[in-house]
């Protein structure tokens, strides 16, 4: 038998764990007041999320999907992308909706069990949340159609984790993307673990990354707890996109250091040992000890950092618990752009009905 | 002004808003240089190109999901679905996505799209070909449902339906596809969504009914006529949502109500029809209302699909039984 086809899933690494530079830097990374850049804001979304846990945690948020140890994989796709692109996530990538303008307290606002958290001072383009596993990825090769059939230099970017690579729609989107070379990223963030089902029983592949072959697009793998490597993946696959051509397949191999969701408990599935062990591979500190060693960083910067994030923080949490909840009419207001005659009834017993003080 | 069928009046009104609004594309599965497997999108690729009118890979979820996606970026993409058998992997978009994108940014995306597709049975079509399965779709919150029964009305409501800021399924009862000509303008004009129309006055009995029924919902009007039974008939036209107020109003002239549809009779449209005029007209109703529906059986082969189709015979039946005393 002779071979036909052959191919090559490629990884990038530019920062080792011990935080020393793996292979030479790209560009951006020259510039240390780019990388304190991402470093600041993979803080700050760090800061954010445990206080979010806390707020879940004490009853005043609702069910909350954690990112943390996703910091690097997140910050590094926002910043690699321009605003007039197109962000479709799935519903922890806060770091990268930070990047690029949406505010912490729309985050709190939508766990908070309000629609008005989706409603993003900015980019006003980008897709909210999507938990139905995977469906986004459609979106994204959908707003891809659009710019290139308009002629615009724009690129739709969109995230899904391991488990979703084994939804349809991840392959569909894949597939017409290579056919029609959309300009689109496609993004696995491999956390290792959907819910309580780990990556083995997920797939028998050895990479995510490969999922793209079968599609006729690039796939590449990177460490995902290493921004520098994420943003430079992103950056090459969004030059193509933008070059005209086509689709990438970006995996980012990272892992969830929390449980899937404040409603999860992972101790049920996953040993403590296997959570220590990724700990020490996390995002943040590796990119601390490399900012330190080249003089860029001390404890005294990281100190103050700290206070500013919880300050931030806290302003966040003020906007969200001191924004007050919809008027019932608000069910019906934004269901159509103008409410069918025949739903308005429906609407008026709403208000007829509508709680005092929270009281049915 | 031409003489034309219900397929080609789709055609008229595909095109006339391709020409219209750049925005507007069609997509799906053969509608390209195949002109879809009705010949719904027949010429279109040639006059618009192969970015306008798109053949995709095949997979029905994808053509959903990407017109979401198109939709949400300004465009407005008109997907066709095959037959109604292959829509079902669409329902994940539909109802997660479609209907509810407007609603959850409180306005700041929305999604103008039109999936289209034929439906129903009586053109002895193999399994899967042959359902009506409306109700699905009018069950999703933010999702119009439309169905024409005749080329004017495939004509205006399509357009309308084009135009809509929201998602419309557009549900083309095929049977009908090549049934009737009539006279249509190619002049723009849409005709409005969320009205029922009214095909014949009548004082004794309203019957109701949408889609290829109509056509049998009338010779039974005919019949009944004979007898000097006086029939109004009403094609429902938007099952999602319905316009109550002429069913009601009729009801209130005739006292007597004839509910007739393709689709499988529990949970069906029909039953929300009785439920309302139940809850809002019942002390108009001078017998109990008559249902008329397809059978709660999978929809059989096509040898006996005319055993399982609501007949003219069932409804002036029905329409007696609201006459007895």
């Amino acid at each position: 038998m002779k071979t036909i086809a052959e191919f090559q899933v490629g990884y990038s690494q530019y920062l080792d764990p011990e935080g020393k530079p793996a292979a030479d830097l790209p560009a951006f990374a020259k510039d240390s007041d780019e990388v304190l850049r991402m470093y600041r804001l993979m803080t700050l979304t760090r800061c954010f999320d445990t206080k979010a846990v806390n707020l879940q945690r004490t009853g005043k948020l609702g069910t909350y999907a954690s990112c943390l140890g996703h910091e690097a994989a997140h910050v590094g796709i926002g910043a690699a992308m321009r605003e007039e692109d197109c962000l479709a996530p799935m519903y922890r990538e806060y770091g990268a909706q930070f990047w690029r303008g949406v505010r912490m307290s729309e985050v709190l606002l939508y766990w908070g069990g309000d629609e008005r958290g989706n409603d993003f001072a900015g980019p006003r383009h980008d897709f909210p949340w999507c938990v139905p596993i995977a469906t986004q990825c459609l979106h994204a090769a959908g707003a891809a159609l659009a710019y290139k059939l308009r002629g615009e230099k724009r690129c739709a970017v969109t995230v899904v984790g391991d488990g979703g690579t084994s939804e349809g729609h991840f392959y569909e989107a894949m597939n017409v993307a290579g056919v029609r070379k959309l300009p689109v990223v496609f993004v696995v963030v491999n956390n290792k673990w959907a819910i309580s089902v780990p990556l083995s029983m997920q797939t028998a592949t050895e990479t995510l990354a490969q999922k793209s072959i079968a599609a006729g697009i690039p796939g590449v793998e990177v460490d995902g707890n290493d921004v520098i490597a994420v943003r430079q993946a992103m950056e090459e696959a969004l030059a193509r996109a933008r070059a005209g051509d086509g689709a990438t397949l970006v995996e980012a191999v990272t892992y969830r250091l929390s449980d899937h969701t404040t409603a999860d408990d992972a101790s049920r599935y996953r040993r403590s040992e296997e959570v220590e062990q990724a700990r020490l591979l996390e995002p943040l500190i590796r990119l601390r000890r490399y900012l330190t060693d080249i003089g860029a960083w001390d404890e005294a910067q990281e100190a103050a950092l700290l206070a500013d994030c919880q300050l931030q923080v806290d302003e966040a949490v003020e906007v969200y618990l001191n924004t007050p909840i919809q008027p019932a009419g608000a069910m019906f207001d934004f269901m159509y752009k103008e409410l069918p005659a025949a739903f308005r009834e429906q609407r008026e017993n709403a208000l007829k009905y509508e709680p005092e003080g929270g009281e049915h | 002004m031409a003489k034309v069928t219900l397929i080609e009046a789709i055609t008229m009104a595909l095109a006339h808003e391709m020409t219209r609004d750049d925005s507007v594309i069609v997509l799906g599965e053969d509608v390209g240089v195949n002109g879809g497997v009705f010949r719904a999108t027949a010429g279109l690729q040639e006059r618009f190109g192969p970015d306008r009118v798109m053949d995709t890979p095949l997979a029905e979820s994808m053509i959903a999901g990407l017109s979401v996606g198109m939709a949400a970026q300004g465009m407005r993409p008109i997907a066709e679905i095959q037959f109604m058998g292959f829509i079902y992997p669409t329902i994940d978009q539909m109802i997660n996505h479609a209907g509810r994108l407007r609603h959850r940014t409180r306005g700041r995306l929305s999604c103008p799209m039109v999936l289209r597709a034929p439906f129903g049975g009586g053109i002895h079509a193999p399994e899967h070909h042959s359902e009506s399965t409306e109700a699905l779709f009018a069950h999703m919150p933010g999702v119009r449902v439309v169905i024409p029964s005749s080329p004017a009305r495939a004509y205006g409501l399509l357009l309308a339906a084009i135009r809509d800021p929201d998602p419309v399924v557009f549900l083309e009862p095929k049977r009908i596809y090549r049934l009737q000509k009539q006279e249509i303008q190619d002049d723009g004009k849409a005709l409005p969504l969320d009205v029922c129309y009214t095909l014949r006055e009548g004082e004794d009995v309203t019957l109701v009914t949408w889609g290829a029924m109509t056509f049998e919902t009338l010779k039974a009007a005919d019949q009944l006529a004979k007898d000097n039974i006086s029939c109004e008939v009403i094609d429902v036209a938007t099952v999602s949502p319905i316009d109550m107020e002429t069913i009601l109003e009729s009801v209130e002239k005739t006292g007597r109500l004839v509910i007739v549809h393709e689709a499988a009779r529990s949970c069906g449209i029909g039953a929300e029809i009785a439920a309302v005029v139940a809850e809002k007209g019942i002390y108009d109703l001078e017998a109990p209302i008559q249902r008329v529906t397809g059978y709660d059986t999978v929809m059989p082969l096509f040898r006996m699909e005319y055993q399982y189709l609501p007949s003219v015979r069932r409804i002036v039946d029905a329409a007696r039984r609201t006459l007895e005393d």
